[in-house]
């Protein structure tokens, strides 16, 4: 059991401990990979798919795995492995974009309500408390029924229902940040709140918000994919890991070959943001156990 | 802390019902799966299919047709026909509604009353020949009609034959359709929106001697590989829609049987001509759109990929085998660059937006993407609207909509499956389609009985409906039900109905 | 203890209120007016007008929430668009078979989880601890759809031992009952599962580094002893109750787990309302949930306190 001295932490850059954590741990690293290679595909979709993705073969419908369609072909005739690919596009497009939207919101709303304290506070909490109370999903499908299905507004519903843990994560970093003395002390020389703000809390607010954005990528990735699973994201031709298993359903036993592989993309996506948000969170909390 | 946690478990497993026998076979329930949940179930004002299915165990009509589309008697004896414009209907003594009242002349009137005259009656098109009907004894109706009528009759062996209760009408009025009380072999019991409705027998049936069975559950089941799968595990009897890619599963399966057999109806896009302000824009505006669009697509491959070639391709709103049917009225080939041509000629540039209602069961939907896919060569933008049926034929009824993908069951008569459709100011003519040639051929066709002469006159109407393509016809479609092998004495009608009369489970 | 109650009751109140207000604003996103959409083919301009006096759809908004309100707190949560029936009514339908679901999930979560998250702390850093990881981070992963159409496959198509769809209800038939639910619930609970061994993993680190651990062993008991009866009583404090917070994951995984298995749940309710456009549902929905949600933290908060002897009294 390791003794720690009451109090001192040293102080080392998030960045230097995020790395140094990371070195130590071969899942984060090979999560992170992972995520390197899905990126890659996903921008690189274009080059690297062996069809068009929504292009239809009359004479090629629901054909096994082969040499020329190595995840066979779908209901349509559409290469299942090109669909994987551009699949990529839409998961992670509305993850990022989510997490965004979450952070866009969550972030500047957490800062403000961690330091500005009593009634503002007061408010954006019970706002976040009520948001909360709604299960991540139930609140995004509420969302997009009112929208509309749409990729677009799949992001936009879930980036909105993911911004409350942003807020909050913000929210206790800020004020675990402002109650140092290095704070005090610039207050106390007259720095303006808003330099105080940025100079020194909102540095000390990345590792957190950092590790919540890990998580919520991965939560959002699942969250799209249920979505056009529902039917509610993507809309068709265009293609979505979710929307495909939706298809793949009626064919279960004639092609089940629709079902395995679009799954798969996204277990092992999620697979790799949640390694490497575990890493990270170990990484930059020091108390690791 | 071991002994209790047993003796609790023990307790719990005396206390907690014991499991029912077997399903299906004691207790005589038998279970249906329903393709879609269906409307209101109130003869007067439902509109779907699956709706017509439970009407099947709940409400008898004035006459029923059999396999070979003859009309046959059933609250009726008999009927004749003493001039042109006057129908005399013959009723069955001693028929009971399931509430105990006594079927007379009198709830035939009422019956067909409400139908003509409830403002949201779908029944309208339908009878709408009728100019009165009076009671002559009280088991005999007789029937004024405004003009002659040849298809009059029919449209009494569906919806419209179907008589109600009359004391039940007038207390639940608008409401009746939440609790039905008819004359069929089953009362209604129970109904969860979406999920399933129950029927009990009714002991005081007037045909009770062919009915085998107590109950019958209609279960909802919109997707089709939850249909198959639950008929491989015996937890329905039949599933009256399997869908085309399914049925080489039913039958390697020696447990179950496949019942194949020629439909009356077809499936088609209808198009918003001129239902307010969705029926803006190219697709409805102008028709030469409309023809590019429909040499777009290509029938054959269309039901090859979704139906695996079971259907017939059609541009027609009948199918081949109907007396009525057309042979000169052929669908187009696919050509894109006719399309093409006809879209410059229409001075309309793609892409052209079109946003397609399709109801959400999966065949339909895998239709309405080979669709989009074949439109988009020819530059359409084809929106697929996903929206679950009984919804769907609502939203059509107010207008929402640019084109919907929807079929018609289809009836005996040709008239049947176009007067209300295609016949101006008509409910089911949900484009508001409105041409002087066919609304003058149709209302002719109506009245005369010989079936050349009819020909001619639908050919007349064809050959304009071709020009405006108010609805392209895709294909006529076949009844694929499936059923445990155990079932005896179903028999395909080709209206898909499933009658319950003879109908039993072997043991 | 009662002041602690009164006062996580205070706070309950606004934030209930603000979900109301935040589920009657999303009637203001929706295309069309309900005012027609109930009138239905009624498209007489008189009998619009008349529906929309009835629903007060006239009055400023601010009036139209507090009639609403009104309303919510009789119990009257509208009526469905699409049968006329009345929300409420939709909701004692389907809510017992979600909750007979998620009940299930949970138990089988526990189950799963718990005593994994006890093997992987005591054989911490070990192969069993790194195995154990492994499969709670795969369960975590794993889409709950996913994971559901996989089980149908091998399950119900290959090995044709469980019904692959449906719902019994349990006072019917209780072993068709178990049949039908056992799939859809081993999938609801998955996520969770790995959720719980995690927490029970770190909560049991904590407890085996304690004092009184130290103690019980410097007194010669059993190790296995020293685990179940000493830490993990400790341990399991946090883990329940957090296990009771999870009732959030497991109302949106059965949504999708109702969706695969076509269970008639309370998910499959919201989930057919977007399809039928029947916006009053979607609205209900939310609120008997967020009103579940809420009153399960606050049970949760309680009993936390209740439990844990060290808490109580501050």
């Amino acid at each position: 059991m390791s003794v720690t001295t009451a109090g001192v932490v040293p102080v080392q850059s998030p960045a230097r401990l995020a790395i140094h954590g990371f070195v130590g741990r071969p899942a984060a690293v090979a999560g992170l990979a992972v995520i390197v290679v899905f990126v890659a595909v996903a921008v690189f979709a274009p080059l690297i798919a062996p069809y068009d993705p929504i292009a239809t073969s009359w004479l090629a419908i629901r054909q096994p795995p082969s040499w020329a369609h190595w995840m066979g072909t779908d209901e349509l005739g559409r290469d299942v492995l090109s669909r994987v690919i551009f699949g990529a596009r839409a998961s992670l497009l509305a993850g990022v974009v989510s997490v965004l939207i979450a952070g866009g919101i969550g972030v500047p709303a957490g800062l403000l309500a961690g330091f500005a304290g009593g009634v503002i506070d007061a408010v954006l909490s019970r706002l976040v408390d009520a948001m909360l109370a709604c299960p991540f999903l139930i609140l995004a499908i509420a969302l997009a029924a009112f929208l509309g299905p749409d990729l677009t507004n799949a992001m936009i519903a879930i980036g909105v229902s993911t911004a409350p843990r942003f807020m909050r994560v913000a929210r206790a970093a800020t004020m675990d940040a402002a109650s140092h003395d290095y704070v005090e002390a610039a207050w106390a020389i007259g720095n303006p709140a808003w330099r105080v703000a940025l100079r020194h809390v909102a540095p000390n607010i990345v590792p957190p918000v950092l590790v919540q954005a890990t998580l919520s990528l991965a939560q959002a990735i699942i969250a799209e994919a249920s979505l056009s699973f529902l039917g509610l994201g993507q809309q068709p031709p265009l293609p979505s890991w979710g929307s495909m298993l939706n298809a793949a359903q009626q064919f279960l036993s004639q092609a089940p070959w629709l079902a395995i592989f679009p799954g798969l993309a996204i277990f092992v996506c999620v697979l790799s943001f949640n390694l490497v948000g575990d890493g990270l969170r170990d990484a930059l909390d020091p108390r690791g156990l | 802390m071991h002994r209790l946690l047993l003796a609790a478990a023990a307790a719990v497993v005396i206390i907690l019902p014991r499991p029912a026998a077997a399903q299906g076979t004691e207790h005589g329930t038998l279970r249906i799966a329903l393709r879609e949940d269906p409307d209101i179930l109130d003869p007067t004002l439902g509109g779907t299919y699956v709706g017509r299915i439970v009407f099947a165990g709940l409400c008898d009509k004035l006459f029923d047709i059999n396999e070979k589309l003859q009309i046959v008697p059933q609250l009726a004896t008999g009927y004749e026909w003493a001039d042109p414009t006057t129908l005399l209907i013959h009723l069955r003594p001693n028929i009971l509604f399931q509430d105990g009242e006594k079927l007379d002349a009198a709830a035939v009137k009422a019956t067909l009353e409400r139908d003509l005259t409830l403002p949201t009656s779908l029944r309208k098109s339908e009878i709408n020949s009728i100019d009165h009907v009076e009671i002559v004894d009280p088991l005999t109706v007789r029937i004024v009609l405004k003009r002659p009528s040849s298809p009059f009759l029919a449209q009494l062996t569906d919806r419209s034959g179907m008589i109600l209760a009359p004391k039940a009408v007038e207390e639940e009025g608008k409401d009746f359709g939440l609790h039905p009380v008819c004359t069929g072999p089953f009362k209604f019991a129970e109904r969860v929106p979406q999920d399933h409705i129950t029927l009990d027998r009714f002991p005081q049936y007037w045909n009770a001697g062919a009915i085998h069975f107590d109950r019958v559950i209609y279960r909802v089941m919109v997707d089709s590989s939850v249909r198959l799968a639950n008929l491989k595990a015996g937890a329905v009897d039949l599933v009256e829609y399997i869908v085309p890619t399914d049925i080489a599963a039913v039958k390697a399966d020696a447990k179950l049987r496949m019942v194949i057999s020629d439909g009356l109806g077809y499936e088609g896009v209808t198009a918003n001509i001129d239902h307010g302000p969705q029926a803006k824009n190219p697709f409805g505006q102008n028709k030469l759109v409309r023809q590019a669009f429909e040499r777009t697509i290509d029938r054959k491959a269309l039901i090859q990929v979704v139906y695996n070639g079971l259907y017939t391709p059609a541009a027609q709103a009948v199918p081949p085998d109907s007396p009525f049917y057309v042979p000169s009225i052929q669908p187009p080939a696919r050509d894109i660059a006719k399309a093409k041509a006809l879209l410059a000629q229409a001075g309309v540039k793609p892409p052209v937006q079109i946003t397609m209602m399709v109801p959400n069961s999966p065949d339909t939907v895998q239709a309405a993407q080979v669709i989009q896919s074949m439109a988009s060569e020819a530059g359409f933008d084809v929106k697929i609207q996903s929206t679950e049926f009984a919804t769907s034929l609502a939203q059509s009824y107010d207008g929402n909509f640019v084109s919907y993908l929807i079929g018609w069951s289809g009836r005996i008569d040709i008239d049947g499956n176009t007067y209300a459709f295609l016949h101006s100011g008509q409910r089911d003519n949900v484009g508001n389609y409105s041409n002087p040639i066919v609304d003058q051929t149709l209302d002719q066709a109506r009245t005369i009985t010989d079936i050349e002469q009819r020909q001619t006159l639908y050919a007349k109407m064809w050959e304009q409906e071709r020009q405006d393509l108010p609805i392209i016809y895709l294909w006529t479609g076949k009844n694929t039900v499936g059923m445990t092998a155990k079932l005896i004495g179903f028999r395909p009608v080709p209206d898909g109905m499933i009658r319950l009369q003879g109908l039993r489970m072997e043991k | 203890m009662r002041g602690l109650l009164g006062i996580r009751i205070a706070q309950i109140i606004p934030t209930l209120l603000l979900v109301s207000v935040l589920v009657f604003l999303l009637q203001e996103l929706m295309p069309g007016d309900p005012a027609r959409v109930i009138a239905g083919e009624e498209q007489d301009p008189q009998a619009i007008a008349q529906i929309r006096a009835e629903l007060w759809l006239d009055r400023p908004l601010p009036v139209q929430y507090v009639h609403w309100l009104g309303k919510l707190l009789h119990g009257d949560l509208g009526y469905s668009w699409r049968n006329r029936e009345p929300v409420m009514q939709l909701v004692e339908q389907k809510l017992p078979v979600t909750l007979q679901l998620s009940a299930m999930a949970f138990i089988i979560a526990v189950v799963i989880g718990v005593p994994a998250g006890v093997v992987a702390a005591v054989k911490r850093n070990t192969a069993w601890d790194y195995v154990a990881n492994a499969i709670g981070l795969a369960g975590l992963s794993t889409p709950t759809f996913w994971l559901g159409i996989m089980l149908i496959l091998l399950v119900s198509v290959q090995l044709g031992w469980l019904p692959p769809s449906g719902y019994v209800p349990l006072t019917q038939d209780w072993v068709r009952s178990l049949a039908t639910t056992i799939m859809p619930a081993f999938v609801l609970g998955n996520a969770i599962a790995a959720i719980l061994m995690r927490h029970t993993r770190s909560a049991m680190l904590t407890a085996l580094g304690q004092d009184y651990v130290r103690t019980a062993r410097a007194k010669g008991l059993a190790e296995l002893v020293v685990i179940t009866r000493h830490a993990l009583r400790n341990a399991l404090i946090p883990v329940v109750t957090l296990g009771a917070l999870e009732l959030g994951t497991l109302l949106s995984g059965a949504v999708l787990t109702e969706q695969v298995f076509s269970i008639p749940g309370f998910g499959k309710l919201i989930v057919d309302a977007v399809f039928n456009r029947d916006y009053p549902v979607v609205q209900g929905v939310v609120l008997v949930t967020a009103f579940l949600y809420v009153a399960l933290n606050l049970i949760a908060d309680v009993l936390y306190v209740v439990i844990n002897p060290r808490l109580r009294g501050a």
